[in-house]
């Protein structure tokens, strides 16, 4: 799951050398990220001489429902739209999990969290095909079903409650350990991070080589053009969409997971996604990017919101910041998606 | 192989027939219908009437995918290629043999093509002929293509033809769409020509068939044209008795002789922009109408939109009134007295608002005038343009319900009210009633007289002789002709418009130029 | 086309009262309709509800509602949205709040006033020039003016806050036992937005930017100045609306007018205002507003839970919205 471009056929791949070359300059956004992130564990690491595997773990945990955000929004914007629904479906899905799970056998955990991502597929669908069958923009149909995923919330749980099973919660707790890996390696890769890496790389890694993938692409990319290559347009704007509420009900899961219980009030994950979608180099205007870049910029801006608080600085200046880092990513992203419609 | 059409709102009985194995171009002049006859055959529009047969079978095309079943794959003017996709994904996604593509490719003359290059890197010449060889690739019985040559630099240019003729021996059909009459009088076996949506003949190619096509794309005769002409003036007659006499060539001379001695109000030197206008020099006089000519794409959008202040352009100058001027933003090009009526009505109205806010439209743009309007002294300035422009202001609660020719003539009056010195207008007249017409062209000629300059694209040739002085033509980006009104005549611009050589009109043309420039 | 077709076009289009067109050009006569219809069915549920006081209660409280959705009509004139405004009349009203014992009433009215403007003078720089969608900027800027007004809170925490008396007794106090106060704000308020619509150039432009911005710029319009202007008074109307709100529930928190933000975009919607910008007015934003204010207490009355209301405001904006686009497309 690392190019930011689909793959391609085998119409004769070039020598080593040419490969690496093509994947540098096709993912430089992404690496650029991964060189920022990197920048910054060395400057946590010279604030924070401690810092270490506990402290990765944290970071982890924190970051995993920015990440599924992130993901979704993805989706939504590769194929040219956008979802604002992206944080009222995490919570929607997130207490229909609680309360499915509540009372029940821990077994009965695994066909909550199938049932879970299936309605996390629907809820994307209808907002799919609301757009679709509607014709009204993506931007205002997703307001109204923010307004209505959360109003459901509301009905499956007036007050924060339900319960998860206890397998589950383990599934981010801590890090991997000497399972397979060296117990000294283990120690620092993070649980959440390999749930992470597992299930979005369970979902990505076909798509991207699929038609569907490619569809998505080129719908986002140029609407006629796709039209023209045969594409149906309406049917893949209507799977990406889908997709989003898939990685959206994965990351109601995850806050089911992380707290124990399923809250009905939305979290800061919708403007969060929009902004970890600019800042990892998908293109607003549609058809550019990948998955990697939205992923390691969730856990720049965490790292950043973690920086704030080992410098000791006020959480609620800590907000500021991280707001103020937000608009601007945001402002940087539009000039070049109206550099980019204009060339 | 037979295809068949009937009444489609731009097409009226447009037929196309193409033999197994023919080249066949397929010719008009703007508006004549062919991109309308294109889009049915791709499936991007289902027709009224009319079917589509292709070797005795009837089939239905709603949809890119479905044309492709039926045989038929077009090549677009613009590349069908994602421009956010490599090369080889967009041959995945539409599911292209890769081995057929490379290998024409390589017979279409692009050598070293990077399967992995983005297709929004490639220069625009490489996606036409790529799109070319996706098409081949999938073996069409008929291969459509939408002005093919343009974009390609000359050597390429020659390969792609060399192919196009080629796919006769396989069998194959090419439907090819040109400006370029020379090309296809080369290239085709015969040719269909449209006019206003009809099919009005079917020219085998040989010697002097050019002049056969110019003719039948201007129309048949002169009976005929005497016959329009009359039912224009008796149109026009019975409906306004003073703008019925448009001036047509009486006018011209005087207009031509003073414009020499002034100085010009618009001096545009080598202007260029991007791959279409490539150098274009001409001036405008105060007291003039300058008709501009030319076919689609050639160049007189970016032309308009750099004079107007939507772009700037890559190369040359604008002077107004001998200054140098710079246009960031439409409000530059309005304070230096250029303002612009779009060609597409749909542009510059407020579709949803009434005639009355659309044509004090640019009074309130200045932050200075946001203040309370004064009322009655806007419904006077707004009355006296609708008075002058003759709108009918039965339904002026919103344009949208107002007719085209209502429509076009408040995007006018709107810079009307405020007081003209320089018009643009980009084909002002298309798609509107003859008597609408018939009022603008009196109007560009009333404004002219009052000392205003007017610059007027049309794409209808017989309106250079109705309302303007002078003429200019401009092909692949360039000015290939200018020419004072008398001497401009259908099929003088039609040829000069198609980038044909001097004929023997035409270099009459040239010599009458010549020798007024001496009397002059 | 000929000009016969032309005449025969019009004369079709003038004739005949189509019950749509109704809806698109004259939506406060249904919408007045509906209002009166809800209060019926309030005071069939619940027989003898509908009082003086009660309907005083209404205007009461759709006052700082209705200037909230003001701001939610300009901005929807043009085609945005404007989602600070429930944080930004809370901060207004908080900042005036702990400012009074310092500066005294006037001044801290003035200066809460302007820490508004200053939010939408950002939400319209990222509108107007870096051309960020209304809706993702205005969020944006929600967030970062939530993350200083809970920093001003921690810095403030040792005073004291007080709401002074002038804004209670416009906020909540009724004059001759039923006639709300708060409408002596409001009704020049609504008389001056309803010139500003219809009698300046301001106004106009705002109809013109939402209904076509290309023509705008075509006809010599700077987007971004309008834009800006328009964003700043936005958040002036916004802090009106809390300074009144603030007056009516006599505590300010941090979280006051927040839970306004939906209703005054569905209040415009309801009131025939264009979310797609071009098309509306201020009059029915009103009728709109008290709507809103009738259907919470029937849903109240009906003890409808919190969840439901949320379903059907947001229901109502894509019903709206939709119905919107048929009837435009159709023609």
């Amino acid at each position: 799951m690392s190019a930011t471009t689909p793959a391609t056929a085998d119409l004769g791949k070039g020598s080593p050398g040419e490969i690496a070359g093509r994947f540098v300059r096709r993912n430089s956004w992404t690496l650029a990220l991964w060189g920022l992130l990197g920048l910054m564990l060395v400057f946590t690491l010279t604030i924070q001489p401690g810092w270490g595997a506990p402290q990765l773990t944290i970071l982890a945990i924190a970051a995993l429902p920015y990440a599924f955000a992130a993901a979704a929004q993805t989706m939504a914007v590769l194929v040219g739209g956008i979802d604002l629904s992206v944080a009222a479906m995490m919570t929607l899905t997130s207490v229909c999990a609680a309360v499915l799970m509540q009372g029940q056998s821990e077994e009965f955990g695994i066909i909550a969290v199938g049932l879970i991502l299936l309605m996390g597929l629907g809820l994307g669908a209808i907002n799919g095909l609301s757009i679709v069958l509607t014709r009204v923009p993506d931007i205002v149909v997703t307001l109204a079903f923010f307004f209505i995923w959360e109003g459901a919330a509301l009905l499956v749980l007036d007050a924060p409650g339900g319960s998860s099973a206890v397998w589950l919660r383990d599934l981010i707790i801590g890090p991997v350990g000497g399972f397979i890996l060296p117990a000294e390696l283990g120690a620092w890769i993070p649980k959440a991070l390999l749930l992470l890496a597992v299930s979005l790389g369970v979902v990505w890694i076909p798509l991207r080589r699929s038609r569907l993938g490619l569809s998505i692409y080129a719908v986002g990319s140029d609407r006629l053009a796709a039209f023209r290559s045969g594409v149906p347009v309406d049917r893949t704007k209507v799977a990406a969409y889908a997709l989003t509420g898939l990685f959206a009900a994965m990351g109601g899961l995850v806050l089911t997971m992380n707290t124990g219980i399923g809250t009905p009030i939305q979290g800061p994950y919708l403007l969060a996604s929009v902004a970890a979608v600019v800042l990892g180099g998908v293109s607003l205007a549609g058809g550019k990017g990948g998955l990697v870049g939205p992923i390691v910029a969730v856990f720049i801006l965490r790292l950043a919101r973690q920086d704030l608080t080992l410098m000791s600085i006020d959480p609620n200046v800590a907000q500021v910041v991280e707001g103020l880092i937000m608009v601007a990513v945001v402002l940087v992203g539009a000039v070049v998606a109206l550099r980019s419609r204009r060339s | 192989m037979v295809k068949t059409y009937g009444a489609v709102r731009a097409l009226r009985g447009a037929s196309l027939s193409i033999r197994r194995g023919e080249v066949h171009a397929l010719l008009g002049a703007n508006g004549a219908g062919k991109s309308t006859l294109v889009k049915i055959l791709t499936g991007a529009v289902k027709p009224d009437a009319g079917e589509i047969v292709v070797r005795g079978q009837s089939r239905t095309v709603h949809s890119p995918a479905e044309a492709r079943q039926a045989g038929l794959v077009p090549v677009y003017q613009e590349p069908a290629l994602i421009p956010d996709l490599d090369v080889a994904s967009n041959l995945r996604l539409t599911g292209t043999p890769a081995k057929a593509f490379m290998g024409w490719v390589s017979q279409l003359g692009v050598q070293e093509l990077d399967q992995y290059a983005m297709v929004r890197d490639l220069p625009l010449a490489v996606l036409r002929v790529l799109d070319l060889a996706r098409a081949l690739a999938f073996e069409p019985d008929i291969l459509l293509l939408d002005e093919m040559t343009a974009a390609l630099p000359a050597d390429l240019a020659e390969r792609v033809l060399e192919v196009i003729g080629s796919q006769r021996e396989t069998g194959r059909s090419v439907i090819f769409i040109s400006h370029r009459l020379l090309e296809v009088g080369a290239l085709c076996d015969r040719a269909t020509v449209l006019r206003d949506g009809e099919t009005v003949g079917v020219v085998e190619m040989a010697a002097g068939a050019e002049e056969r096509i110019v003719e039948l794309m201007l129309g048949e005769s002169t009976d005929d044209e005497a016959d329009v002409h009359k039912r224009v003036v008796s149109i026009g007659g019975t409906a306004m008795s003073a703008g019925g006499a448009a001036p047509a060539g009486g006018a011209a001379p005087a207009g031509g002789a003073v414009a020499t001695e002034r100085r010009p109000r618009l001096d545009l030197r080598d202007l260029s922009s991007g791959t279409r206008l490539k150098s274009v020099t001409f001036d405008l006089y105060p007291g003039e109408v300058l008709g501009l000519v030319a076919l689609e794409g050639q160049g007189q959008d970016e032309l308009f939109d750099i004079l107007s202040g939507a772009a700037r352009p890559s190369g040359g100058t604008v002077h107004v009134d001998g200054k140098e001027s710079h246009f960031r933003h439409p409000a530059d090009a309005i304070a230096a007295g250029l303002v612009y009526v779009p060609g597409d009505r749909a542009e510059a109205l407020l579709m949803q608002r009434s005639v009355r806010e659309n044509i004090a439209l640019p009074t309130s743009a200045r932050w200075r005038r946001w203040g309370p309007i004064g009322m009655a002294a806007e419904k006077l300035k707004v009355d006296a343009a609708i008075q002058k422009l003759q709108i009918d202001t039965r339904a002026q609660g919103e344009v949208r319900r107002l007719s085209g020719g209502n429509q076009q003539k408040v995007t006018i009056a709107r810079w009307i009210a405020e007081g003209v010195q320089t018009l643009l207008c980009f084909d002002p007249t298309r798609g509107i009633d003859i008597r609408t017409k018939r009022q603008i062209y009196h109007l560009l000629r009333e404004l002219a007289e009052s000392g205003a300059a007017v610059l007027l694209y049309t794409s209808e040739l017989e309106e250079v002789q109705l309302a303007c002085d002078r003429a200019v033509v401009i092909f692949n980006g360039r000015v290939v002709a200018e020419m004072p009104a008398e001497d401009a005549d259908e099929p003088a611009l039609m040829r000069a418009a198609y980038g044909l050589p001097a004929m023997d009109s035409k270099a009459e043309a040239v010599l009458g130029l010549a020798g007024r420039g001496q009397t002059a | 086309m000929s000009s016969a077709t032309d005449v025969m076009d019009e004369t079709a289009a003038r004739r005949g009262i189509d019950p749509r067109t109704i809806f698109r050009d004259r939506p406060i006569i249904p919408l007045i309709a509906l209002l009166l219809g809800l209060v019926a069915v309030v005071e069939l549920l619940q027989p003898g509800i509908v009082s003086e006081r009660w309907i005083s209660n209404i205007i009461r409280f759709a006052i700082p509602l209705a200037i909230l959705a003001a701001a939610q009509t300009l901005t929807m004139l043009t085609g945005g949205i404007d989602l600070s405004v429930g944080i930004v009349a809370t901060m207004t009203a908080f900042v005036m709040a702990t400012q009074t014992p310092h500066l005294g009433t006037g001044l801290a009215i003035v200066v809460a006033l302007g820490v508004a403007a200053l939010a939408g003078l950002g939400s319209g720089i990222g509108v107007g020039i870096f051309r960020v969608h209304p809706l993702i900027m205005t969020l944006a800027v929600g967030l970062v003016v939530e993350g200083l007004l809970l920093v001003y809170q921690r810095l403030m925490l040792g005073t004291r806050s007080e709401i002074p008396e002038l804004i209670t007794w416009l906020g909540a106090d009724r004059s001759f036992g039923i006639i709300p106060n708060s409408l002596l704000v409001f009704v020049p308020l609504a008389v001056v937005i309803w010139f500003l619509l219809k009698r300046t150039g301001f106004g106009r432009l705002l109809y013109a930017i939402g209904d076509n911005e290309g023509a705008t710029r075509l006809a010599g319009v700077r987007y971004w100045q309008v834009i800006i202007s328009l964003y700043i008074l936005s958040a002036v109307l916004a802090g009106i609306g809390g300074l009144l709100y603030v007056g009516l529930i006599k505590a300010s928190s941090l979280s006051l007018a927040v839970p306004l933000v939906l209703p005054s975009v569905a209040a415009a919607v309801i009131g025939g205002t264009s979310i797609f910008g071009g098309r509306g007015g201020y009059g029915g934003t009103i009728v709109g507003a008290l709507v809103l204010q009738v259907l919470a207490t029937l849903l109240l009355v009906l003890q409808v839970p919190e969840g439901t209301r949320r379903i059907v405001f947001g229901l109502i904006i894509l019903g709206v919205t939709a119905a919107y686009t048929r009837i435009t497309e159709e023609r």
